[in-house]
């Protein structure tokens, strides 16, 4: 294992303290380790807490701050937060308005994230809850935990942060939340697997002309594996999966999102691939991200994220934020 | 058994989950995210620190702490998993200074209630489920045939680690490994194998 790190066990921390230092408009609190906003709690805003496993940064704590969340709790890598770190970030954000989590649809964060608010709520805290799960590759069946929460939390972070800063109540923030996540899709590809630092090894081996076809964001080996093809077929084996479950039209917000070892110059040509297949469904890629946003950690490989846009969803999405890694019109 | 047994067998599932630590995470990579050794070994040193910061007076006491800790420090699933299954034991034994094996049978059953409660899974979706609820069944038998104590915590490991092998055949309904769909079969639950872990721990706690 050869990786930019002290010590596999003090992983998380020691990256936490390096966000604090470069980034001054957040408050880090190590010993519990949750990011706020510096100037959390806004007095009559909802609070918005994600987290989850660390190892997909910049998600979540790379999206603290104006017009998105107001904490964020990573856990262990790949591991979700305790609750009791989501409870100090839950009353830590807590204006008086209620707070919100949005949870990927995780076995682990689903519990942690239910205990947490329980224990909120008897603390007099109004928590509500998004389940993000747009991950196509997953069979939603009784037959599984549900499908996966992947890119599409970053569309739920945003457009739902966006409308939290306009004074909406908790539940119009968490009505807007699922509407989202409701009108988003995903399915990504590696062409390498991750090392988590505590394990040391691969999460799994790939030969050298193969891909995973159907993969999360925890390097997890997907649903399939095929020989590498160009990216115009890997590109249109994952805007099938999406397509096949929600047929594209309109306007579309998409993202090629890169898990953590991919040149950014091949999103690119995915995203023109993505563009294409878009295009030739009668639909718009009308909003655009591309790059570094829901990794999983040095792995190689896409995945693609498509939310069909109203107006209401395009104006949040345009409306200013100011976060480490998202920041425009302010 | 007296808190003294249950304070040496919550030690020895410390030192057994140590050990096997990279077996588990190797188990957890080939089905799931790889930290399944990680996290344990780090929830019950956990414990362990908690349970000689304060000292429980009662086995369920001993218990409740063992499993309240888990919750706090080990994340994923298997943190409120185990830890809920720790704290229905507690609850269930209560303040009494002495366990009965009756008395442990019926709280081997609550765990597996509120294991089962929690994470929503049944036997066969290849969860620890599968290790740790034939195990409170046979263990309730050999009670009520009247089995000595450490016959009856050999026969509770035994239906364990036949309940962790029945699970390699099985596709996987729940957790992680279930989005892997018929690539989990072939391969054993990590959580089945760490339920079997604790529950050699407790046959070894009561020696002989």
């Amino acid at each position: 294992m050869k990786k930019l790190i002290n010590d596999p066990e003090h992983v998380v921390t020691e990256a936490l303290a390096g966000m604090a230092e470069a980034h001054p408009g957040l408050r880090v609190d190590l010993e519990n380790k949750v990011i706020f906003r510096r100037s959390a709690p806004s007095p009559g805003k909802v609070g918005l807490v994600s987290g989850g496993g660390s190892g997909h940064e910049p998600l979540h704590g790379g999206f603290v701050g104006y017009g998105m969340l107001d904490a964020a709790c990573p856990g262990e890598v790949f591991t979700s937060p305790v609750p009791d770190q989501i409870i100090e970030a839950t009353k830590g954000v807590d204006g008086g308005a209620g707070v919100l989590h949005i949870v990927k649809n995780y076995t682990g964060d689903v519990l942690n994230f239910e205990m947490a608010a329980e224990l909120c709520a008897e603390e007099g805290v109004e928590v509500a809850s998004v389940l993000v799960n747009d991950d196509v590759a997953v069979k939603d069946s009784l037959y599984t935990a549900g499908r996966r929460g992947t890119g599409a939390t970053v569309f739920v972070e945003k457009i739902a942060g966006a409308l939290a800063e306009t004074g909406a109540s908790l539940a119009e923030v968490a009505k807007t939340g699922e509407e989202v996540n409701a009108r988003s899709r995903s399915f990504g590809v590696a062409l390498s697997p991750c090392t988590v630092p505590a394990a040391g090894r691969p999460t799994f081996e790939l030969g050298p002309s193969e891909v995973e076809l159907g993969i999360g964001i925890h390097g997890e080996p997907g649903r399939t594996r095929a020989p590498i093809a160009p990216a115009r077929e890997l590109a249109r084996v994952a805007m099938d999966a999406v397509h096949t479950d929600m047929p594209l039209s309109g306007d579309c917000l998409v993202m090629v999102n890169g898990m953590g070892g991919t040149p950014l110059a091949e999103l690119y040509i995915v995203f023109a691939e993505v563009a294409a297949y878009l295009r030739e469904k009668g639909a718009t890629p009308a909003r655009s991200l591309v790059g570094n946003y829901v990794t999983s950690l040095e792995m190689r490989g896409f995945s693609v994220t498509v939310c069909r846009l109203t107006d209401d969803l395009t104006r949040l999405w345009d409306a200013p934020v100011e976060t480490p890694a998202l920041r425009w019109g302010r | 058994m007296d808190t003294r047994f249950f304070t040496t067998w919550i030690e020895g599932i410390a030192k057994a989950v140590a050990e096997n630590r990279e077996h588990l995470t190797a188990l957890d990579a080939a089905i799931g995210d790889a930290d399944h050794g990680a996290n344990l070994d780090r929830g019950f040193t956990a414990v362990r620190e908690a349970l000689a910061a304060a000292p429980p007076d009662s086995p369920g006491k001993a218990l409740t702490l063992t499993g309240t800790t888990l919750i706090r420090k080990v994340g994923g699933a298997s943190g409120p998993l185990y830890g809920t299954a720790f704290r229905q034991m507690g609850s269930v034994l209560g303040s009494a200074p002495d366990v009965t094996p009756s008395d442990l049978a019926t709280a081997l059953e609550a765990a597996v209630a509120g294991v089962r409660k929690l994470g929503g899974a049944t036997e066969g979706d290849k969860t620890l489920l599968d290790a740790l609820a034939p195990a409170a069944g046979a263990l309730r038998r050999a009670v009520q045939n009247g089995t000595k104590t450490e016959d009856a915590l050999d026969a509770a490991l035994t239906a364990a680690r036949e309940g962790a092998r029945a699970t390699i055949p099985l596709q996987a309904r729940k957790g992680r490994a279930s989005y892997l769909g018929e690539r989990s079969i072939g391969h054993e639950d990590p959580g089945a194998a760490s339920t079997v872990l604790i529950l050699a721990a407790l046959r070894d706690a009561a020696g002989g």
